[in-house]
């Protein structure tokens, strides 16, 4: 029956009025109407009561007096602690907001020291505010290009414009001014992710998305203001953007993150931009002789259903045989190529790999079951945005990923800036699985490299921690072997029982057959430390599944930080060890598995295992198994990423 | 039989009336049943001018530019009156209050900025994360007091108004259109 009075909140147990009732009764006209309009009134009166004030208005009224009457009638010993208080062993938390609160936790008020430590010494960041995706990485005369999206004004997203930086290495940057503001119509609102072409006569083209004055997508092209400069410092809008502008059918939000282009046979150029048909993630295809005219091509490059937006789109070659990157255009039998999304539904970037058809611009993944969106990622940390180019200098494919911070924006405010990039990664076609990119930081990580410890087959015995002495232990590169003992995997019992590292315990659940590996950032009594490791599960059949994870419920004993559990299955071969390579730079993890083939990105924001305090294990939580580890680690330097002097001299 | 049908006559007219408030409720109702505080989500929107022929856009603008930075600065508001009165005389409340001021002075300053520029231009993913952080602010607020907070209902307010807001984002992120 109607609803009488919207105004009154729909009770949990749906009450009715008990005019619903008496409806169906016969009795005198007089008394129903009486009755009816009674009720009528009282509903009326009581919404004009309620629906002034809001009851949550009330709530906080009352209390504000109420806590303020306390202030000034009550002695401050009255203040304290009510409860059995932490004699007992019960925490003061346990009923408040938080759900899930340890019972011993202390919450630490960030101060000036765990914050400034938190800065890293070799990956990219700006000296200050905000930064979020990596934008047209290209290399031009001698130097390499950095792009991003940057916030001027504050260390929170928003406002944002591109920053630059030049390399001649990728790893010591020097800050340049901002490459682009937000000062045209068509992208006031934002100067959003772009990519670089470099045509055959060595010009630079980049398309970017602008965020025009009424919030809507479109693409603009720019170039350098003076291709002599090799500093590439100023850059010119092209007069007559926006160059493309949402199609038909397309939402005038949901049109972004245009990429390099490459040729087509027939001559012309081609680029695809991501965008979404109601709940079909989707990388739409252009033509363009002169970048300034398009044609869109029907259908698209490629289509997801459930995948959401797609953006940052990317599409490149591997080669399926030689162990160097491929130039965009290329094609040809021995080439396979990938389509990469970023899911803006869970931020997450994933990537595919199989076959591109030319003639009609459409990409058909060799594995369906592990299409875009739906199959690998890229890493299985924080790690988003990311980009590809290729390094006609030393003939690789380089990949970034923009990695966001994983505490609270007040901390954020509090040190001044947000984000960093990942280390540069050379992408590789994995031969082996056939599924699967290699990723591995670039060669010249290891010119950081200063004084090295090794340490030949240590054995570590079921539920074992040993202490690695080399020193500090906050900037790191670490190549490390795993063997576990034959016997244990053939002794242990397989079930039925499927494993993901997110839904685990961490490295704190004991499993026959593991978890095993370092334990970065970790104090002296081990109350904070980062757990970094492989747990092999043996199914039902016999079969091993081995996965990589990274542990970060215990990574500090702030309340205000990511406490997740990232990984995921990582394919070992016949024959193959377990291989682990780790960077540590202060806030950032990186760790590579078998040989680049999973990838996890953490941010750790410890509040003890910091500067000298911060110390590195070996760890076997196994139950059943031995494991003998051989590593190598190394004292990284810092790359002094600054800005460009003045006087030309670095 | 007459007396009847006079009766259901009568039950009609005041239902044409409401009827135009229905309708609007229904999205208003619609959008906050896919909230975990559907009450909190109704009232905050139901009493706000602006939900009138609102969509589901301007409805999560309205939950945070409006209540999400009202409700944040008064507990500012409260906040720094607390910070002059008698409770400075204890250390380790003095600190929980002011870092409690600059999470929400991050929450009014940082967070609904970026959420509201989120919202406008279309990258909803920072719009999640601005009204994740606002709630995870508001807790964190709650769980620095070493004893009794004074703020606990104005933390629970701003906490589950960000949680409304974010849910209604996730639905803006997931939509059909």
């Amino acid at each position: 029956m109607a609803d009488t009075n919207p105004f009154l909140p729909k009770s949990s147990s749906d009450g009715s009025y008990p005019t619903g009732s008496q409806a169906t009764r016969r009795s005198p006209i007089k008394e129903q109407l009486t009755i009816f309009f009674g009720l009528l009134a009282v509903g009326l009166f009581a919404a004009l009561l309620i629906g002034k004030n809001g009851s949550y208005n009330a709530h906080v009224h009352e209390n504000k007096h109420g806590s303020l009457a306390t202030s000034t009638t009550k002695k401050p010993e009255t203040l304290g602690p009510v409860s059995r208080g932490p004699a007992a062993g019960v925490s003061e938390k346990s009923n408040r907001l938080s759900a899930k609160v340890d019972g011993n936790l202390l919450v630490y008020p960030w101060n000036n020291s765990m914050l400034s430590w938190q800065r890293t010494a070799f990956h990219f960041q700006p000296e200050k505010n905000w930064m979020n995706d990596p934008n047209g990485p290209l290399f031009y005369k001698g130097w390499y290009h950095f792009f991003y999206q940057y916030n001027p004004n504050a260390a929170v997203w928003g406002d944002i414009v591109w920053g630059h930086a030049v390399s001649r290495d990728m790893i010591h940057w020097l800050h340049l001014p901002l490459a682009m503001v937000a000062d045209q119509w068509y992208d006031v609102n934002g100067v959003w992710t772009g990519s670089a072409t470099i045509l055959p006569d060595g010009k630079v083209v980049m398309l970017y998305t602008g965020s025009t004055a009424e919030a809507v997508q479109v693409q603009n092209l720019a170039y350098p203001a003076n291709p002599n400069d090799p500093l590439l410092i100023n850059w010119v809008k092209y007069p007559g953007n926006p160059v493309l502008v949402p199609p038909p059918g397309i939402d005038k939000m949901d049109f972004r993150d245009p990429t390099t282009a490459w040729l087509t046979s027939e001559g012309k150029w081609r680029i695809t931009i991501g965008s979404k048909i109601n709940k079909t993630g989707i990388a739409l295809i252009y033509d363009t002789t002169d970048f300034i005219n398009y044609e869109r091509l029907d259908g698209a490059l490629h289509a997801v259903s459930g995948t959401g937006m797609w953006e940052c789109v990317d599409f490149f070659p591997v080669s399926k045989t030689e162990e160097n990157g491929l130039e965009t255009s290329v094609n040809g039998p021995g080439v396979k190529h990938v389509v990469k999304a970023s899911l803006d539904d869970d931020r997450h970037d994933y990537y595919a790999i199989g076959t591109y058809h030319e003639k009609n611009g459409t990409w058909i993944p060799d594995q369906p079951e592990i299409d875009v969106g739906i199959g690998i990622r890229y890493d299985y940390g924080i790690f988003y945005a990311a980009k590809t180019f290729y390094d006609q200098n030393k003939n690789r494919r380089v990949l970034w990923g923009w990695i966001g911070e994983s505490d609270s924006e007040a901390a954020d405010v509090q040190k001044g800036w947000a984000s960093l990039q990942s280390i540069p990664r050379t992408i590789l076609f994995d031969n082996k699985t056939g599924t699967h990119l290699l990723q591995w930081p670039v060669e010249e990580t290891e010119s950081l490299r200063l004084k090295s410890n090794e340490f030949n087959q240590v054995t570590l015995q079921a539920g074992t921690v040993v202490p690695l002495d080399v020193g500090s232990a906050t900037q790191l590169d670490i190549m490390a072997e795993f063997v576990i003992d034959k016997e244990a995997l053939e002794k242990a019992t397989g079930s039925n029982e499927t494993f993901s590292c997110g839904t685990s315990g961490g490295a704190a659940e004991r499993g026959a057959l593991g978890p095993f590996g370092l334990l970065a950032l970790a104090d002296e009594s081990l109350s904070e430390q980062t757990p970094v490791y492989f747990y092999i599960a043996k199914g039902s059949d016999g079969n091993l599944k081995t996965f990589f994870c990274n542990d970060q419920s215990r990574s500090s004993a702030a309340s205000d930080v990511n406490k997740l559990i990232y990984g995921s299955f990582v394919p070992v071969l016949e024959g193959e060890n377990l291989s682990l390579r780790m960077l540590v730079d202060h806030s950032i993890i990186e760790s590579f598995a078998q040989g680049g083939r999973t990838v996890i990105t953490s941010r750790v924001y410890p509040t003890k295992a910091i500067y000298g305090a911060a110390k590195v294990f070996l760890f076997n939580n196994a139950t059943e198994a031995s494991v003998t580890a051989s590593l190598k680690i190394w004292q990284m330097n810092s790359a002094f990423i600054r800005p460009y002097p003045n006087d030309g001299k670095f | 039989m007459k007396s009847l049908i006079l009766f259901v006559f009568l039950l009609i007219l005041p239902a044409e009336a409401f009827r135009p408030t229905l309708l609007l409720g229904n999205l208003i109702e619609r959008t906050c049943r896919q909230t975990p505080f559907y009450d909190l989500c109704v009232w905050s929107l139901k009493t706000n001018p602006e939900s009138r022929n609102a969509d589901v856009k301007k409805l999560a603008r309205i939950m945070v530019d409006s209540v999400l930075k009202n409700k944040a600065s008064d507990t500012l508001d409260l906040i720094d009156e607390l910070l002059q009165d008698g409770f400075t005389l204890d250390p380790a409340l003095h600190k929980a209050l002011s870092s409690c001021a600059e999470r929400y002075s991050v929450i009014i300053g940082g967070d609904v900025p970026e959420i509201i520029e989120a919202l406008e231009t279309g990258d909803y993913k920072f719009a999640e994360r601005g009204t994740n952080d606002a709630a995870m602010e508001a807790n964190s607020c709650e769980v620095e007091f070493p004893g009794k907070s004074p703020l606990t209902h104005m933390n629970k307010v701003v906490h589950d108004v960000s949680v409304v807001a974010a849910s209604i984002v996730k639905i803006i992120l997931h939509s059909q259109w």
